[in-house]
């Protein structure tokens, strides 16, 4: 025994086997069915854009690495996914060279400037697309039925009168590739729910928000819950945990936040949707949100025995 | 006692790695040649030694006693010869004296006083009794019990809590004690209770230990044995009294400002040998495990045994181990040297796989906040760790870092590998020091 060399560190000595890198694997796993569905209804324009967006994601990721001389992670999976998410996002018509310079936005300005992995304060794949709506805005709302790729108008401009729920719930509708089949989405987030990488707390802090406020507005709740961005933005954008608050309470306040300001938007905005905004928003005050919300910690507040 | 609480945070599914030790009985270890008996076992100074080099000692005899309140006086575990009194290398620190002792195989015990009905001693005759045989916490704190058991006059203790949840994976030496010693463990709780004037006794062990349920319900008459869904880290002295009563020792309090006083199983017994047997504390159940031991299983260890030869005695390594830990793999310490022996507080062992003993690459932060989720003391960790690294002590401190019990829920749960605890212990320890240094 006593040429043994052991290995000193401090406790804890055990560890979780889930990983960061897993997680992220786990998410783009979860977008597995809306990818199928995006592919499924949208042909060759589905593969063109997630293809052409993940490789812009993950090589501005390797650049800026490079060049801030910094190790190469991309690996982590977490550019890919960024690239993935912003595909699925745009409209199944767009340019190529449009979705390439929104995924190095999305990397380069939503991400890398801020220091990379974890430190920015926006969700990189929604700095990317608000960067191509505000740039581009006809061809980020030239919108085009499923199969056939002839324009047409979305649900949301149309209205839930004129709206087929049932296609509504399978995606045979005009929208962003990733986000008209409402059933890919579901099955992903439940997915997600199940292997504990989505926090519940926004998503139906979201969900329920819009539910509520339809009701209020006296308008149909599952067309605002099934038509446009809601369900992918609260399944996959909002719970970004690097842009979404840490603490429980900040949470449902953020999730419902965000499911208010797309109802505001939507009733009364200039834009027939908004969770784009919605979600970017609510980043911006997830900051004062985790100030605002801490836990109250054991033994404080609490007075002795008497 | 109504509706068991839960206390907040904490994680239920860590692999127990109980099973290759909690079905076996206790060995009972026969004594080395030498052993090294640290004048360093317990919270509080070391002890002062009475006894030099040549001198003769008998099993039992005080060797060193307590220097101030918070000491604790230490006896010899065999009869035999004092070799040394001089620096040996101990599990927790860098070298501390101890008394090294030669055993020569004879077991002459001193005089020990029997008490043939202890529980109508007086409250200060055991408190006494308690005090001389060096009893401290065995759950691995080590504060000493008379200290303990002896609150300010005004403090009104409802309850005694007996803690045998031991939460820490591999561990299932309190485990078996209360299987095997089930009536010492009760008998000692009565003891207990009387010496602090608690009103009830609760004993609390987790839902994974049937065997010693069943064993302490058997005995243990009027008193309250409590089964706990099994959840790390509910043997923490302040998770159990919120699982146990829903109450929370106020910050910067010890447990009598809740009306409580907690003490671990392994406590009771050795109080319960000292008061009717008059045997001082001079040896402990140990649980040696670990993928790379032979022959994992609990061992009653004369104070003082080298952590190699209790290993070798385990049938030593399967494969040389990455890491040897004294205590539990969540907060025990990483050896680097097995001449170093077993205390008063020593409750395992354990040699991880080399495998498992790397330590994994660092990610940056996503903010996940599972460390948020499993703080038992609700702080938020990854902000802690954020402030101990770029030291900013003033924000640790608002955001509560002195209130961090250092169970290392955070650090274990991290997806991105990151040491939290690590940097939470270097802001606390910062802040302690810049707040001695202003007084």
């Amino acid at each position: 025994m006593e040429d043994m060399k052991l290995i000193v560190a401090p406790s804890p000595h055990l560890r979780d086997r889930d990983t960061t890198e897993k997680i992220m694997f786990a998410v783009l796993l979860s977008l597995v069915p809306a990818i199928a569905a995006s592919i499924y209804f949208f042909r060759w324009d589905a593969v063109r854009l997630i293809l052409l967006a993940a490789g812009a994601a993950v090589a501005t990721e390797a650049i800026f690495q490079r060049v801030r001389k910094k190790p190469i992670m991309v690996g982590d999976g977490s550019a890919l996914l960024t690239g993935v998410l912003l595909a699925l996002t745009v409209p199944p018509s767009l340019p190529s060279w449009m979705v390439i310079l929104g995924a190095v936005v999305a990397i380069a300005i939503g991400k890398q400037v801020f220091g990379g992995l974890g430190q920015n304060p926006f969700n990189p794949a929604l700095v990317g697309r608000a960067f191509l709506t505000a740039s581009f805005a006809s061809a980020m709302t030239a919108w085009t039925v499923p199969f056939d790729a002839v324009t047409a108008a979305t649900p949301l401009a149309l209205g839930a009168a004129r709206s087929d729920i049932p296609a509504l719930f399978f995606g045979n509708v005009a929208g962003s590739l990733g986000e008209t089949s409402a059933l890919a989405i579901l099955i992903g987030g439940i997915y997600l729910f199940y292997r504990g990488v989505l926090d519940y707390r926004i998503t139906v802090g979201t969900l329920g928000t819009v539910t509520v406020f339809a009701l209020l507005a006296g308008q149909d709740p599952i067309f605002h819950l099934l038509a446009g961005s809601v369900l992918f933005g609260a399944v996959f954008m909002a719970t970004d945990p690097v842009t979404s608050p840490i603490t429980p309470l900040g949470r449902w306040i953020f999730g419902v936040g965000i499911g208010v300001i797309i109802m505001v938007i939507r009733l009364w905005g200039g834009y027939p949707e908004g969770v784009t905004f919605a979600i970017l928003f609510m980043n911006a005050v997830t900051p004062l949100l985790n100030r605002w919300t801490r836990p109250r910690i054991y033994g404080h507040g609490v007075k002795a025995n008497e | 006692m109504g509706r068991i609480r839960a206390f907040f945070g904490g994680i239920d599914d860590i692999d127990s790695a109980k099973q290759s030790t909690a079905g076996k009985p206790i060995s009972v270890l026969t004594a080395p040649e030498t052993l090294v008996v640290s004048l360093l076992q317990h919270a509080g100074a070391e002890a002062k030694p009475v006894v030099a080099k040549g001198d003769e000692v008998l099993k039992g005899q005080l060797i060193a006693e307590a220097d101030g309140v918070i000491s604790a006086n230490i006896h010899s575990p065999v009869s035999g010869k004092v070799l040394a009194v001089e620096p040996r290398v101990h599990p927790n620190r860098a070298a501390v004296t101890a008394i090294v002792i030669e055993n020569d195989g004879e077991e002459r015990w001193v005089e020990k006083n029997p008490v043939t009905d202890p529980v109508q001693l007086s409250r200060e005759e055991i408190l006494n009794k308690i005090r001389e045989a060096g009893i401290v916490g065995m759950g691995g704190a080590g504060f000493p019990t008379a200290v303990k058991l002896n609150p300010p006059k005004e403090a009104r203790i409802d309850y005694l809590i007996l803690n045998g949840c031991e939460c820490e994976p591999y561990l299932s030496a309190d485990d078996r004690l209360m299987i095997e010693y089930a009536e010492d463990v009760i008998l000692g709780a009565k003891l207990i209770a009387k010496a602090a004037n608690a009103g009830a006794i609760i004993i609390a062990l987790e839902d994974n230990k049937p065997e010693a349920y069943e064993a302490l319900k058997a005995v243990a008459g009027a008193i309250d044995v409590v089964k706990l869904p099994t959840r790390y880290p509910q043997g923490a002295e302040k998770q159990l009294i919120q699982a146990v009563t829903g109450r929370e020792v106020p910050t910067g309090s010890l447990p009598f400002a809740a009306g409580c006083i907690v003490n671990n199983v392994g406590t009771a017994w050795a109080v319960a040998k000292a008061v009717r047997d008059g045997e001082p504390l001079i040896s402990r159940v140990v649980t040696v495990s670990g993928e790379t031991i032979r022959e994992p299983q609990n061992f009653l260890v004369p104070i003082g045994t080298p952590l190699e030869y209790l290993l070798e005695q385990a049938g030593g390594f399967v494969e040389a181990p990455g890491k040897v830990i004294v205590g539990g793999p969540m907060m025990g310490g990483a050896q680097f040297d097995l001449q170093a022996s077993v205390g008063k507080t020593v409750s395992g062992v354990i040699a991880l796989a080399e495998a498992e003993s790397h330590t994994p690459n660092v990610l940056p932060c996503i903010r996940c906040a599972r460390c948020v989720d499993v703080c038992p003391a609700n702080l938020l960790p990854l902000r802690l760790e954020a402030y101990g690294m770029n030291e900013m002590f003033d924000h640790a401190r608002d955001y509560g870092v002195m209130d961090c019990i250092e169970c290392g829920c955070c650090t274990y749960i991290c997806p991105s590998k990151r040491p939290l605890l690590h940097y939470i212990q270097y802001a606390k320890r910062e802040i302690a020091a810049i707040e001695r240094n202003s007084k």
